[in-house]
């Protein structure tokens, strides 16, 4: 499975790449967010991944014995999972306002920005 | 000591306040500086006489062992002499020269502040010292050339001259702190008597060639001589000061600073002799080419201080002792050269010397002052060049290449007398044109300095002992201790040197009514302008900006995606690089047997939907298809042992999508703004840095796992903070201070949303 993972990984890292390539706007989010993804995974993958044993200490113990996963990348990738929602609803909301000064999506008609300001 | 320098800079400080009020007549009041140090300076003569060498020593970066500190020996004595001494004159005679300017208050600013650089120069022991009044000068002297700023043509000059000196210093630099690291000490002193030979030291070629860059850029020697004649857009008195004694002579106190150091080796001297041979030749002929009066002067300039390096380049005490009276002599002369000719720019309106003639009989004392520092500069008796010229006779004389090093000399100097004597007596001599007959004697602040530096001219001829007991052979004792020479006489007798002198004299005259400056000869030589350094390096100063803009403008373009093109490409090139090299490829497709059918089919639809997202034409699609996406990455957190991280997947997920589809209906039409190459391009990229980062993690899998980290939440997160999730005990307890901060990221980013989606702009 971890090489299918990587796999996985490798083309949202593509994918991404290719998106934030593009003129639009709103490809340049998708893309943003498709390589957030895709660095989520990488975290998770190279932290080792283990099936069926979440992090969480059994009922009537105060420590792990058994196997599990690690609670360290998860952690991690929590944290970037919920900081990516807010950059990612910053910069919707900011195209939508670029949108209506500029009245385009194309990120070549953006390079002066002195007029509007 | 310091307090000299000091001195200097708190004038100039006091001119921003009250400069305004000096711009009337009192402005020679500050006449006063320059002389009241020359006589300060002055009672230094005695004491150094009897070998006394005053020492003063401020710590400055004790830590680094850099210190401000001073020392007055013969040789700075000398130049502070000539500094301050020239200095008076130039004060005094500004004060009628640049009567009622504008700016009058600021030229007095930055030529003090320039003297002052020049002073902690000369007195500095510690090379650090030294480079950072060296820069001091280039800065000020930028100012001072460029004094003249609504001209094009004096700004390029500063620059010029800035970017040339500059361009020196920092090879200074580069050779202080080589001392430094080979010695262990800044002190010019305490090199010399470390007992180190730097010309054994592995290091020596390189300390050589930087501070001859240094000496070379600063005191014009070719192919750096060119930002000499073009700072002769500066104002007289700034032409006068900066070529007869201050800057252009910091080269060569630099090259007679660092003898006892340096020299006495191959290298130091061929360098040296060939380079001021070459100078001296080069310059002097070009002045035979010229028709304004400071063009010839600055050639002339250009062709001593030539002189000046190729003496220290034979380098016996003899050249040495030459060298150190033929500064003076060339400082007296060339000093009141330059104020005839500023005198004769200011009464006529010309420098042209073909224009000029027949003033004698208008400007008497001028007409003196001229012929005085004419005989100086020709050598002739009784004049103290004579002296000078004698001595350097009897150098190439004494020297390995006696024949052919005379020959230098005296070609040299014949094409100097003609120089001397277009300035001092050409515009004298003559009819008075028409137009001249109005001309007056100007004030006699304008005309009293060159007339006193002719006298002195000759009475330092006549009695050349004063000041050589009382400066040359101190300095000479600095520069090569244990030496002797014969003291300066005016008279040696009937000997080769004066067959040699009145050879000189007679051919330079000879020369002066064979040849007459004219414009047609300066227009041919203009022809071959193409080949001269200046055209030279100015063309390889363009063609180095061009490639920095070119340069510039190609990674800073302006366009977004080429920026991430070249930090991916880059990345890609390090990873690859990095992957050919160390990759043991190894793939265990053993985990792939135990696989269900919920994760295959989870991946598919996940491959599918990114693809999707990626080439549909439609936004709400791409859309949709990021939701599918990020729920499948939620399953597969599911799968794999991260109930935490699939909640939140699944929030902010479909958080983002409600969010995008409220405001994507808002926006234009998805297009196909690039063309097909464009796409293929990036596709390809995306390719190779998405295959990178997968055969990169598959090589992290290799390495085997330590998990220290993972123990030590897993024992101490019910223990310690008694909590059974452990990911939820990370946050909020270990890393509770990092999730707050998280927090407030997002409550940033809320009120921009907020902010945002609030914010009217007005149309203009």
């Amino acid at each position: 499975m971890e090489i299918l993972l990587a796999v996985i990984t490798g083309l949202l890292y593509g994918a991404g790449v290719y998106m934030i390539l593009r003129r639009s706007l709103v490809k340049l989010i998708i893309g943003l967010i498709l390589l957030g993804n895709g660095a989520n995974i990488l975290i998770f993958l190279v932290g080792r991944i283990v099936k069926g044993k979440p992090p969480i200490i059994p009922e009537d113990s105060s420590t792990i014995l058994d196997t599990y996963a690690d609670p360290v990348p998860q952690a991690l990738i929590l944290t970037a999972i919920v900081i990516s929602f807010g950059l990612q609803a910053f910069a919707i909301v900011l195209i939508k306002r670029a949108y209506k000064v500029v009245k385009t999506d194309d990120l070549d008609q953006m390079n002066t920005t002195d007029e509007y300001a | 000591m310091i307090f000299t320098i000091l001195l200097c800079v708190i004038v100039a400080l006091f001119l921003i306040f009250f400069g305004k009020k000096l711009k009337g007549s009192i402005s020679y009041l500050l006449t006063l500086l320059p002389l009241s140090l020359f006589v300060y300076f002055t009672t230094f003569i005695g004491k150094i006489a009897q070998g006394e060498v005053p020492v003063q020593l401020f710590e400055w970066v004790p830590s680094m062992g850099i210190h401000l500190s001073f020392r007055m020996d013969g040789l700075a004595l000398l130049f502070s002499l000539l500094i301050t001494g020239i200095g008076t004159l130039v004060y005094l005679y500004t004060s009628y020269y640049l009567k009622g300017h504008t700016y009058l208050d600021r030229f007095y600013g930055y030529l003090s502040i320039f003297m002052g650089a020049m002073l902690g120069l000369v007195l500095s022991d510690s090379i650090m010292g030294l480079f950072i009044f060296w820069e001091l000068t280039s800065i000020s002297s930028f100012f001072l050339i460029g004094f003249n700023n609504h001209d094009k043509a004096s700004r390029t000059s500063a620059l010029q001259a800035l970017a040339i000196t500059g361009f020196g210093g920092l090879f200074l630099l580069g050779a202080a702190i080589l001392f430094g690291f080979i010695g262990s000490t800044y002190s010019i002193q305490e090199l010399i008597h470390s007992g180190i030979d730097f010309t054994e030291s592995p290091y020596y070629v390189v300390l050589l060639v930087f501070i001859f860059i240094a000496a070379f850029t600063k005191s014009a020697q070719f192919p750096f001589h060119f930002w000499l004649p073009g700072a002769m857009k500066a104002p007289t008195p700034v032409s006068t000061y900066l070529h007869s004694a201050t800057m252009v002579k910091a080269g060569i106190y630099l090259l007679l600073r660092f003898t006892p150091l340096l020299g006495n080796h191959e290298f130091w001297n061929t360098t040296l002799f060939t380079v001021g041979a070459i100078t001296m030749l080069y310059a002097a002929f070009h002045t035979l080419f010229r028709t304004d009066l400071k063009g010839i002067l600055a050639y002339s300039t250009i062709s001593v201080l030539g002189i000046l390096v190729f003496l220290i380049g034979i380098g016996t005490s003899t050249a040495l002792h030459a060298a150190l009276v033929f500064i003076v002599v060339h400082a007296l002369y060339k000093a009141a050269l330059f104020l005839i000719t500023g005198i004769l720019d200011h009464e006529t309106g010309t420098r042209n010397v073909t224009k000029l003639s027949g003033l004698k009989s208008v400007m008497m004392p001028v007409a003196i002052a001229g012929l005085l520092a004419m005989l100086s500069n020709a050598g002739m008796l009784p004049s103290f060049g004579f002296v000078g010229k004698d001595l350097i006779y009897e150098a190439t004389l004494q020297s390995s290449e006696a024949v052919l090093f005379t020959v230098f000399a005296v070609v040299t100097n014949i094409l100097l007398l003609y120089a001397g004597y277009q300035v001092g007596i050409k515009p004298f001599i003559g009819t008075l044109p028409e137009n001249f007959t109005s001309v007056h004697l100007p004030d006699k602040r304008l005309w009293m300095p060159p007339l006193l530096l002719g006298v002195l001219g000759m009475l330092f001829g006549l009695f050349p002992s004063i000041l050589d007991n009382a400066l040359f052979q101190p300095s000479l004792n600095e520069l090569a201790p244990d030496s002797f020479v014969s003291p300066l006489k005016l008279w040696h007798g009937f000997t080769f040197v004066l067959l040699l002198s009145i050879v000189t004299i007679a051919l330079g005259l000879l020369l002066v009514f064979v040849l007459q400056p004219s414009a047609v000869k300066e227009l041919k030589l203009k022809k071959v302008d193409f080949l001269a350094p200046k055209t030279l390096i100015r063309g390889f100063a363009n063609g180095f900006q061009k490639t920095a803009s070119l340069w510039t403008n190609f990674f800073q373009n302006g366009y977004l995606r080429n920026y991430i093109l070249t930090i991916i490409l880059f990345l890609s090139f390090l990873i690859g690089y990095y992957l050919i090299h160390n990759v043991t490829f190894s793939l265990d497709f053993n985990s792939l047997l135990d696989l269900t059918i919920y994760e295959v089919s989870t991946l598919l639809i996940m491959v599918v939907a990114v693809f999707y997202a990626i080439f549909t034409k439609s936004r709400l699609a791409a859309v949709a298809a990021m939701g599918v996406v990020g729920y499948a990455i939620c399953m597969i957190f599911v799968f794999y042992s991260a109930p935490d991280l699939a909640m939140t997947q699944f929030t902010i997920d479909t958080l983002t999508v409600i969010l995008f589809v409220l405001v994507l209906y808002r926006l234009p039409k998805y297009l196909t703004l690039s063309d097909f190459k464009t796409r293929v391009r990036d596709g390809f990229i995306a390719v190779l840095f998405g295959s990178l980062i997968t055969i990169l993690s598959i090589e992290v899998l290799q390495v085997s796992h330590a998990g220290e980290t993972k123990q030590f939440y897993a024992e101490n997160s019910y223990v310690l903070a008694k909590g059974k999730n452990i990911v939820n005990v990370i946050l909020v307890d270990f890393r509770g201070l990092d999730t707050m901060v998280e927090i407030t990221v997002l409550v940033i980013a809320a009120l921009g949303v907020f902010g945002l989606l609030k914010l009217r702009i007005r149309n203009k």
